[in-house]
C-alpha cells in the first residue's frame, strides 16, 4: 500500500509539521518523514475526515438526480469521508432490505463511509414506526432514523419513536415543520414574502415542533436531533433545552449560514429550499449558535435535483440545493474568517461531534499517530469560483455559482487512500 | 420598456408616458378611423394559465386594435393540461415567432422566469402572476384615477385612494401600491388583520382595519374580490360578517371626499363586499375602467413592440 507524508501541514491549525499515512493509519507525527509520494501541504490544513449527518443520495429510485457512486464523489472532493444517506429514496428505506442495499452500493463505491439513515414511519407517512430494530441490527447498522422532508407531526408516534430507539442506542432526526402551518409554503414568511406573492413558511412552524420536542425527549429521557435548525427562535429553544440538561442536539447547514430570504426576490428557483432561507438576523443567531455550541454540528442536506425540477417557475420547483462540494469553504467564510470559530472547533462541528450523534465509531476522530487516515487536506490561502457546471454531483443546483469562496480540498483520505489529489478525484 | 413585469420597475416619467400613450391612443381609436396599424405583422400571443376572460379579451382588442396578429393559447384543451412544462410551451412560441407574449400564471413570479430564463427573446407582459403583480390593472387604475381626478393629465399627487379586501391575496393590490406612490399618491389599505401579508408595516401605504376610518378624506375607493373559500381556511368566519365589517354601501361611499371614485378591477361580488346600489351608481366608474383597460394595454404594447411617439 503507498504511503504518503503531508509535509509542512497544521493538523487542525497547529504549528508546520509532516504525517506519514501508512497502512490505512496515521503512522507518525513529526519532523523530516519520508513516504512513497510526498504532498506539499505548506499553508494548508489537515482536518479529520469530514462527517455529514444529512445527505440525500436519491438512490434507489431517483438516479438521474445523483447516485450512491455520485454522491461519495461529491462528497469526496468536499473532504467528506462519511454521509449520511437519507430514507426518503423510492422506495423508501423504512426496511432492511432498503438500507443495506444503500450500505453495500456505499461499500463498491468506496470513497467514504456510507452510512443509511432509516425512516422512523413506513413509507415516511407518519401512521406507523417502520422496522427501526431490524434496521438496526441489519448489515447497515442504522443508529439515525429520520422522516426528512417530512416531519413526524403525530406527537404519539414522535415520543413511541423516541422511546423506542433506545433500546439500541438510536436517534430520531427530526424535519421540524408543523405541517399546517406550512401547507403550500413557498419561502420564508416575512416582508420578502409579502411582496413577492409567495406563501409564507413562518418561524413559528419550526420552533413548536423543536419545543415540543425537547419536552418529549426531555419526558422519556431520550435522544433527539434537530435536522436544518434555521431560525434564531430555535436557537434559543435549543439553548434553554441544553441548559435543562436535555438530550438534543442541532444541525445547521452551509446555506442556512450565508444566504437570507433576500435571494427569492429573483424567483430563481435554486434558492428554494426546505427549511427556506431567513433572514440575516437568523444567519447571524445561528452563525452565534455554532460558535457556542447550542448547534452541534454543520449538515450538508445536500439535496440534488435534475435540472428540469429547477428551470421552471418558482412554485412548480422541488426544495433543496446541493451541498457536500462548498460546505467546508461556506464554514471557512462565514464562521472561521469571522473568528467565531478556530480549526479545532471546525474539527468539531464537522468530524467528531456529526460521528458521534450518528455513533459512527470509525470515523470523527483525532488525527494522532495510530488513527484511522480519514483526512480532508484544505487549503485556505485560495479562493474558488463555483460553477454549476464543474459540480462533481450528478446535479447542478448549488446557490453558489458565480460565488468566490475561499479554500479548496486539496486532498482527501479515506482510510489511508486518496480520493482527492490536488482538488481532483483520484 | 423590453418587459412589463412589476409596477415597482417603473419610473414616474415610465407611468406618465404610458398612461399619456394610452390617452392619445385612445382619442385616435374614438375618430373613428378603426385600427391603428403600428403593429401590422407583429405577433401577440395571450399566454394564459388560468381563465380569466375579461383580461384576456382586453389584451386581444388592444393588440388588434393595433394591428397585430393574436394567437390565444389557452392552458385548458391545450398541451399544458398535458402536463407540458411552462419552459417547453415557452420555446415552442419563441419557435413560432412570438414578438410578445402576455402572461397569466397562477404562480407568483412565473412572469419574471419567463422573461429572464433565455426561453424566449421577446417581451414579456405579465397578466398576473399568482398573488404577486397584475401591472396593467394598476395602470388602468391609475388612469381612470387620472381622468377623473386629475383631468387626464400629470400624475396623482396628493390624491388619497383606499384599497379594500384580500390584500394577502391580491396581486391588484401590490401593483397599485407600488404604481399609486410612484405617481405621488396616498394609499390606504383595509382589510381584517388575517388577510394582510406579513410585513405589510413596511409597505409604503396606511393600514386600517377599519372601514370607515380609512373611507374619510379618500378621493378613491378600489374594492377587491373576496372570495368564498377563504371563509373555509379561517381568514375571516362567514361572508356575511366579512360584509358587514368590510362591505361598501351608500352610508360608507358618503364618507369619502366630495367628487370621489367607486372602483373595482371586476368580477364583483354583488351584495358581499359591495352593494349593487354602489355599483350603479353615478360615483362608479367600474365600466369605465374596462373600456380604459383595452386603452391603457394598446399604450404598453405599442411601447414595448418599438412603436415612438411620432407614429401615434
Amino acid at each position: 500500500m503507498t504511503s504518503y507524508v503531508l509535509k509542512n501541514v497544521s493538523i487542525v491549525g497547529g504549528s508546520a509539521t509532516d504525517l506519514l499515512i501508512s497502512d490505512g493509519v496515521i503512522a507518525q507525527i513529526g519532523d523530516g518523514l519520508n513516504a512513497d509520494q510526498v504532498i506539499d501541504a505548506k499553508g494548508c490544513i489537515a482536518l479529520p475526515g469530514l462527517v455529514d449527518l444529512h445527505t440525500h443520495l436519491r438512490e434507489p429510485g431517483k438516479e438521474d438526480a445523483e447516485t450512491v457512486l455520485s454522491g461519495s464523489q461529491a462528497a469526496a472532493v468536499g473532504g467528506f469521508t462519511s454521509v449520511h444517506a437519507m430514507a426518503n429514496t423510492n422506495p423508501v428505506a423504512d426496511n432492511a432490505g432498503v438500507v443495506e442495499q444503500v450500505w453495500r452500493l456505499g461499500k463498491e463505491a468506496g470513497l467514504v463511509d456510507v452510512r443509511p439513515v432509516g425512516a422512523v414511519t413506513k413509507g415516511l407517512e407518519g401512521v406507523t414506526l417502520a422496522e427501526l430494530g431490524t434496521m438496526a441490527d441489519s448489515a447497515a447498522g442504522v443508529r439515525v432514523f429520520s422522516d426528512d422532508g417530512k416531519c413526524v407531526h403525530d406527537p404519539v408516534i414522535m415520543r413511541r419513536a423516541l422511546e423506542y430507539v433506545k433500546a439500541f442506542d438510536g436517534v430520531i432526526a427530526q424535519h421540524a415543520q408543523e405541517p399546517q402551518l406550512t401547507d403550500g409554503a413557498q419561502m420564508n414568511e416575512g416582508i420578502i414574502s409579502g411582496q413577492l406573492g409567495l406563501r409564507g413558511w413562518p418561524a413559528v412552524a419550526e420552533e413548536a415542533i423543536i419545543a415540543r420536542d425537547v419536552l418529549l425527549a426531555s419526558h422519556v429521557d431520550a435522544r433527539l436531533h434537530i435536522c436544518h435548525l434555521s431560525t434564531a427562535g430555535s436557537v434559543e429553544i435549543i439553548r434553554w433545552a441544553k441548559s435543562r440538561g436535555i438530550k438534543v442536539t442541532a444541525e445547521v447547514t452551509p446555506h442556512h449560514l450565508i444566504l437570507t430570504d433576500e435571494l427569492a426576490t429573483s424567483y430563481n428557483p435554486v434558492f428554494k429550499v426546505n427549511p427556506p432561507l431567513r433572514t440575516q438576523a437568523d444567519v447571524e443567531a445561528v452563525r452565534e449558535g455554532l460558535a457556542d455550541g447550542t448547534i452541534d454540528i454543520v449538515a450538508t442536506d445536500h439535496a440534488p435535483h435534475p435540472a428540469q425540477d429547477k428551470d421552471c417557475e418558482w412554485s412548480a420547483a422541488a426544495f433543496g440545493m446541493t451541498g457536500l462540494e462548498t460546505a467546508l469553504q461556506v464554514v471557512h467564510a462565514t464562521m472561521v474568517k469571522t473568528g467565531l470559530l478556530t480549526w479545532e472547533q471546525v474539527a468539531d462541528r464537522m468530524s467528531y461531534a456529526p460521528a458521534q450523534i450518528g455513533r459512527v465509531n470509525t470515523q470523527g476522530q483525532a488525527l494522532v499517530v495510530g488513527a484511522p487516515a480519514h483526512i480532508a487536506l484544505f487549503d485556505p490561502n485560495t479562493e474558488v469560483t463555483i460553477t454549476a457546471e464543474n459540480s462533481v454531483s450528478a446535479s447542478r443546483n448549488t446557490p453558489f455559482a458565480g460565488y468566490t469562496l475561499p479554500g479548496i480540498v486539496q486532498a482527501t483520505f479515506f482510510n489511508g487512500k486518496p480520493t482527492v489529489l490536488d482538488g481532483k478525484l483520484v | 420598456m423590453k418587459h412589463l413585469l412589476s409596477t415597482a420597475d417603473l419610473t414616474r416619467d415610465d407611468a406618465i408616458l404610458i398612461l399619456d400613450t394610452a390617452n392619445q391612443l385612445a382619442q385616435a381609436t374614438s375618430q373613428g378611423v378603426g385600427k391603428l396599424p403600428p403593429l401590422r405583422g407583429r405577433t401577440v400571443v395571450n399566454l394564459f394559465y388560468e381563465d380569466s376572460t375579461r383580461t384576456r379579451i382586453s389584451f386581444e382588442a388592444a393588440a388588434k386594435r393595433l394591428s397585430a396578429d393574436v394567437i390565444n393559447f389557452a392552458a385548458k384543451g391545450s398541451s399544458v393540461s398535458k402536463g407540458e412544462s411552462l419552459k417547453d410551451t415557452a420555446l415552442t412560441l419563441e419557435a413560432m415567432g412570438a414578438d410578445a407574449i402576455v402572461l397569466r400564471h397562477g404562480s407568483s413570479g412565473a412572469a419574471n422566469t419567463l422573461a429572464n430564463s433565455g426561453w424566449i427573446s421577446g417581451s414579456v407582459v405579465n397578466a398576473g402572476d399568482g398573488t404577486h403583480e397584475h401591472p396593467t390593472q394598476a395602470l388602468l387604475d391609475a388612469y381612470t384615477l387620472r381622468r377623473h381626478l386629475r383631468e387626464g393629465a400629470g400624475d396623482l399627487a396628493g390624491a388619497t385612494v383606499t384599497i379594500v379586501g384580500d390584500i394577502l391575496h391580491s396581486r391588484v393590490a401590490r401593483s397599485n401600491v407600488h404604481l399609486l406612490k410612484t405617481l405621488g399618491a396616498n394609499v390606504r389599505l383595509v382589510a381584517p388583520p388575517t388577510l394582510l401579508p406579513f410585513g405589510v408595516d413596511t409597505w409604503d401605504a396606511d393600514v386600517s382595519y377599519d372601514l370607515e376610518d380609512a373611507l374619510v378624506g379618500a378621493d378613491a375607493v378600489m374594492m377587491l374580490r373576496i372570495q368564498q373559500e377563504r371563509m373555509n381556511a379561517a381568514y375571516f368566519p362567514t361572508i356575511h360578517e366579512y360584509s358587514q365589517r368590510y362591505g361598501l354601501n351608500q352610508v360608507r361611499v358618503n364618507l369619502m371626499n366630495q367628487g370621489s371614485i367607486v372602483m373595482h378591477p371586476g368580477p364583483m361580488n354583488r351584495g358581499v363586499e359591495i352593494t349593487s346600489e354602489v355599483a350603479d351608481s353615478p360615483q362608479s366608474v367600474i365600466v369605465e375602467q374596462v373600456t380604459n383597460g383595452v386603452s391603457v394595454r394598446m399604450a404598453v404594447l405599442y411601447l414595448m413592440l418599438g412603436g415612438n411617439e411620432a407614429t401615434v
